[in-house]
């Protein structure tokens, strides 16, 4: 028969293709409801002149010399806050990402008699992992400001938490989606897990390990902003002021402070792209 | 007794049948080439040899030790001690040549040791002379990246060879290089096992290239050994037999067996 494909022609995955597409529609449309997605809202004529004149009120941006040297002082903190919340939050995933990516087991090879107890280890380790970054960074901010009276460093520790789990997760999946073989090799030949890391994955997933964690830093100093908001200090604590102080032109300068800082991440992660290319 | 199998059998998860009874005793020292069709079950059986793959039926003994009832510290001792050389090179193209061959020892070196390694190439004149064996010496600090196919797989000999294992396993070493080149490397296959007592198995594509170089031909055919031979007594009807109707012009290819015997010396010229 003409335009029908032989049976043992037709691709298998097919059908769970098509359902996996239809699924999501079915999934996307109500939720696109329930978040009262109306797109024409915002071309309104009437909406768009009340919007027009609100932008209107925040030019040009302020730069009294004082407000500079509070915006510098702020912007600092901000920095300060989002690299120590990385630099901890790295130190907690590195090792879970080791622990949690399958290339990377020992007992897999074979199977040896290790094996069950290495699944139930990693899946005690992405379950600490979720635990982890679960609970929001400004959930925990609030937390640590309300409990200890911290200012910056309950930031810093709200970050390292949801950080440390986010890290962990990507890192191992991005460890896992690279190509296993020559780990595996050297697991075979009796290396550790580590040196097989360093000799047999890393070369493969550095650029994106570094890639995906230069802009991890680059959430965290918004996330820093945001938590300024509930007593954390920095440029969002800043921004809270200007806000209800209402001066919009702070907030420009505010905002030009975070447009360089997106574009300072930028540019730091094509020179490391560039450098292990 | 450097390998010994005992009645092993494989069954992928599949449920595809690997190996059936195989049985396979290796001495210290000894070389034997593994010859059959594609898919006939070589790899798995070198896999298995090296503690890769358990069988699913069966015993292993290697270097005088049970790989699946061990601990497993002793286990990871027991595979630094066993060497394979990958039919595609394991090496990852950003990784300096030399760093590559230092990954051979990392089953004998501590974590500190192995980590200085990866940071600044720390045995090069070990990783040069293993190079050199192979005709890269010069290409030390090079990256993997700038090498051809044949060069990386020349690479990943010189690792095994600086690992130094007692029982060398290589699975269709040669099958990337061509055919002077291929020479020169089982050259030095051959010669480290003989300079070191290390057995040496490998399973190879050209039956020329195993009659040349291996005392003793195993031919595998759909999981089973056909035939455990001295090279002498490998005759062309039996090379006819295990390659019979092999896809991809198998039959051609046995019958063509004697003539790439005769044309030999031509190749290796």
């Amino acid at each position: 028969m003409r335009g029908v494909t032989a049976p043992e022609l037709r691709d298998p995955s097919a059908p769970r293709r098509l359902a996996w597409a239809i699924t999501a529609l079915v999934l996307l449309w109500p939720l696109a409801r329930l978040a009262e997605f109306r797109p024409a809202t915002l071309f309104d004529p009437a909406n768009v002149g009340v919007m027009g004149s609100f932008v209107r009120g925040f030019l040009p941006p302020a730069a009294e010399p004082e407000f500079l040297l509070e915006l510098l002082q702020a912007t600092l903190q901000t920095l300060a806050i989002a690299t120590a919340g990385v630099a901890l939050a790295f130190v907690i995933a590195v090792p879970l990402a080791i622990l949690a990516t399958r290339s990377l087991s020992i007992a897999a090879i074979g199977p040896a008699a290790g094996r069950r107890r290495g699944q139930a280890l990693r899946q005690g380790v992405r379950t600490l992992m979720v635990l982890l970054r679960s609970v929001p960074e400004i959930v925990w901010a609030l937390l640590f400001v309300r409990a200890s009276g911290l200012g910056p460093a309950a930031g810093v520790l709200a970050l390292a938490i949801t950080y440390g789990g986010m890290l962990a997760k990507v890192y191992a999946e991005i460890l896992e989606s690279a190509d296993a073989r020559p780990a595996r090799a050297l697991l075979q030949a009796g290396s550790g897990r580590v040196a097989a890391l360093c000799f047999g994955l890393l070369p493969l997933a550095a650029e994106e390990l570094v890639s995906y964690t230069v802009y991890r830093w680059e959430c965290a100093i918004r996330a820093a902003v945001v938590m300024g908001f509930v007593g954390a200090g920095g440029l969002g604590q800043l921004v809270d002021l200007a806000l209800k102080g209402f001066v919009p032109g702070q907030v420009t300068s505010i905002s030009l402070v975070f447009l360089a800082l997106v574009m300072l991440a930028e540019a730091i992660s094509a020179v490391l792209r560039k450098v292990l290319a | 007794m450097s390998l010994r199998l005992d009645s092993v059998g494989v069954v992928h998860p599949n449920g595809r049948r690997a190996l059936a009874g195989v049985d396979l005793g290796v001495a210290a020292g000894e070389r034997v080439a593994l010859i059959g069709p594609s898919g006939a079950g070589k790899t798995t059986l070198l896999r298995v040899a090296a503690a890769g793959l358990r069988p699913t039926e069966g015993g292993v003994t290697l270097l005088d030790e049970r790989p699946w009832s061990v601990s497993a510290r002793a286990l990871k001792a027991l595979r630094a001690r066993v060497g394979f050389v990958h039919q595609a090179p394991p090496i990852p193209p950003r990784l300096r040549v030399v760093t590559a061959v230092l990954a051979g020892r990392l089953g004998q070196w501590s974590l500190a040791r192995a980590l200085r390694s990866w940071v600044l190439a720390g045995d090069a004149a070990g990783a040069r002379d293993a190079l050199a064996r192979v005709g890269l010496g010069e290409r030390l600090f090079d990256r993997c990246d700038q090498l051809s196919g044949g060069q990386l797989q020349r690479v990943a000999v010189a690792r095994t060879l600086y690992q130094g294992p007692r029982l060398l396993l290589a699975d269709e070493p040669v099958s990337a290089l061509d055919a002077a080149t291929a020479d020169a490397v089982l050259r030095e296959l051959v010669g480290y096992s003989t300079a070191s007592g290390a057995t040496l198995v490998a399973s190879l594509h050209a039956v020329d290239l195993a009659l040349r170089w291996f005392p003793r031909i195993v031919g595998v055919r759909e999981g089973v050994v056909m035939f455990d031979l001295p090279a002498a007594e490998v005759t062309p009807e039996r090379l006819a037999a295990l390659y019979a109707g092999d896809a991809g012009g198998g039959v051609a290819q046995a019958v063509k067996v004697p003539a790439h015997r005769a044309t030999m010396p031509l190749a290796s010229a």
